[in-house]
């Protein structure tokens, strides 16, 4: 479905360009030997280098190069044998040198491809521009002194990757199920952290709207949008504001903005209005970088299964639904221990793994996701491990416990963190599957009521819901209630 | 093109916070457009089909390996900083 803005007269497409800053994943900075941990006190981070003294000179990190062909490839992008590193020319006051060292006319990956999935069920393909290798600045606190901005320089010179998508998103969904997947993706490969809120991963979001058909219309740049959230109400805000614009007549001016998400608006960055003249060059500090064919593969050879294959893989051996295969590779913690959830279960119960992978599936989404997020947890922090859930996974299997059981079972082993068999085994909650002794009872209930077996015979075979109930009630609801199915009828219908 | 103007002058000037008295700006255009025409004559040697030399040393870049090898030395990178508070580096206020 197209998503469109309407106007009092006309009818707008937006059309939607991302550039992602992903903080590279690695010990050191990108041409500094400061640490990159975050969180430290202020500015002990931070080398002669990143302070830019005079006469210092960057060396590059060979991981933070690494990591960014293996980020290229996980896209499926071409890789440059050959890339340059620029200065990029502004003045701020977290930048010390007065230029980041960046990437411009020859970036490390050339163009590659992004996979969403939409909610309706169909997938677009959103091709990716360039990636290009670059240092972050400083951060600045405004809201510490009412006369100064104190600026610590513990990010300056940390290794960035700037992931340019093409104009190719129409709409608030699209644009955010990008940053989403992209997130994924370099989490899964371990090139990023993608933790949006501690900064290592943030948007510049490039918005233009046109009437449908239209060429292109002129864009604003939302710079520094932080959470996948913020991203899709940055875009329906400012398309509105341009709508608005346009339709009064007015024209829509280049610029860079800032989306305020506590007023709901964008505003005008006019500081950084003239620092668009970046009179990039070459770094004569840095000569180009080179690597070979072998530098490459050894890059592929580290990758492992991506979101995309797993979801397949998923879908295709474990026989589960497309929808649940998506939320279950959405996250790395989660396929992974659902993984090793089935791993576990095909052990235990000798069953193939697409004979229990729906209803472990069901369990891990449902009741486990369900205590989870109760408990204000996640995985990396759950109680039960996935070979617990096996094994609780598994009573219900052999017929030991039943369905409704295993969540009583469950919620005592979200609490305890005590063995599904100790709680079954201890609070006497083993179902009754001994045919004996349910016939046994089945029979005295027969005596017993000889009424309600009349009715019974007579054609009220409504009556059986009774009998299966007193079963139950006489079994203190432990009675195995396809055992006791199989028995009744027989025995009731004479 | 290698006719620098004073409002050229001017923007750079503002672009690299240099301060430039009005009076001086003319001059300054002038010398400005000598050394640009002095470079626009490289424009006339044939270039094409040539890779730009990245340096007259024939070297390679060196990589580092990723290990924390540098920082902790506050004091040391705050010491020519006109003024600290609280281990920040304090400037004048900028708010967007």
């Amino acid at each position: 479905m197209t998503y469109i803005i309407q106007g009092t007269r006309d009818d707008f497409e937006v059309v939607i360009g991302l550039e992602v800053h992903a903080q590279v994943t690695s010990k050191a900075k990108l041409f500094s030997g400061a640490a990159t941990a975050f969180g430290a006190e202020p500015n002990t981070q931070v080398s002669l280098v990143d302070a830019a003294m005079p006469g210092m000179l960057p060396t590059i990190n060979a991981e933070c190069i690494r990591q960014g062909v293996r980020t290229g490839l996980a896209l499926g992008a071409e890789i440059n044998k050959f890339s340059v590193f620029d200065r990029k020319n502004y003045f701020y006051a977290d930048l010390p040198q007065g230029y980041q060292i960046s990437q411009f006319k020859h970036p490390i990956v050339g163009e590659g491809t992004i996979t969403i999935n939409k909610k309706d069920g169909t997938s677009k393909d959103i091709d990716v521009e360039r990636i290009h290798l670059e240092q972050d600045a400083g951060k600045s606190m405004h809201d510490q002194h009412p006369q100064m901005t104190y600026v610590d320089l513990n990010r300056s010179g940390v290794a960035l990757m700037e992931i340019v998508s093409k104009p190719d998103m129409a709409s608030p969904e699209e644009a955010g199920l990008y940053v989403g997947k992209l997130r994924t993706i370099l989490r899964y490969i371990g090139s990023c952290d993608g933790n949006m809120e501690q900064g290592s991963m943030r948007a510049d979001v490039n918005v233009s709207v046109r009437r449908a058909g239209e060429p292109l219309g002129t864009r604003c740049e939302i710079k520094n949008v932080n959470s996948i959230r913020f991203v899709r109400q940055a875009i329906e805000i400012e398309a509105r504001r341009q709508v608005d614009i346009i339709e009064d007549g007015g024209h829509i001016d280049q610029e860079t903005r800032l989306f305020d998400p506590v007023k709901g608006e964008t505003r005008s960055m006019r500081s950084k209005e003239e620092a668009h003249d970046y009179r990039y060059f070459p770094d004569p500090d840095l000569l180009p970088v080179e690597f070979d064919d072998d530098f490459i593969a050894a890059a592929r050879e580290s990758l492992p299964e991506l979101p995309d294959a797993k979801h397949h893989r998923f879908v295709s051996d474990f026989g589960i639904s497309d929808y649940n295969a998506g939320v279950l590779v959405a996250e790395k913690e989660s396929s992974d221990f659902f993984e090793e959830l089935i791993a576990a279960l095909v052990d235990a119960s000798g069953k193939k793994a697409s004979a229990v992978a729906a209803k472990a599936a069901n369990w891990v989404m449902g009741d486990l996701f369900g205590a989870l997020n109760k408990a204000g947890k996640t995985l990396s922090d759950c109680p039960v491990s996935p070979a617990q859930g096996a094994e609780l996974l598994g009573l219900i299997e052999d017929g030991t416990i039943s369905g409704r059981t295993a969540k009583d079972v469950f919620e005592i082993m979200f609490e305890t963190g005590d063995s599904a068999e100790k709680i079954v085994e201890e609070k006497g909650l083993k179902q009754v599957s001994d045919t004996g002794a349910i016939e046994k009872i089945i029979d005295d209930l027969l005596v017993a009521n000889p009424a309600q077996v009349q009715q019974y015979r007579d054609g009220k075979v409504k009556m059986i819901g009774f009998f299966v109930g007193q079963v139950m009630k006489a079994t203190g609801g432990q009675a195995n209630p396809a055992i006791v199915n199989q028995l009744l009828k027989p025995k009731l219908d004479g | 093109m290698s006719d620098i103007d004073k409002a050229t002058v001017a923007k750079i000037a503002r672009l690299s916070r240099i301060k430039i008295e009005e009076d001086r700006l003319e001059g300054l255009a002038g010398e400005l457009s000598n050394i640009m025409g002095w470079i626009e004559q490289l424009n006339e040697v044939d270039t094409d089909n040539i890779t730009p030399m990245a340096s007259p040393v024939d070297t390679k870049l060196r990589w580092r390996a990723d290990e924390v090898s540098d920082g902790d030395k506050r004091d040391a990178v705050l010491i020519n900083a006109p003024q600290g508070e609280y281990g920040f580096f304090a400037v004048p206020k900028v708010i967007e």
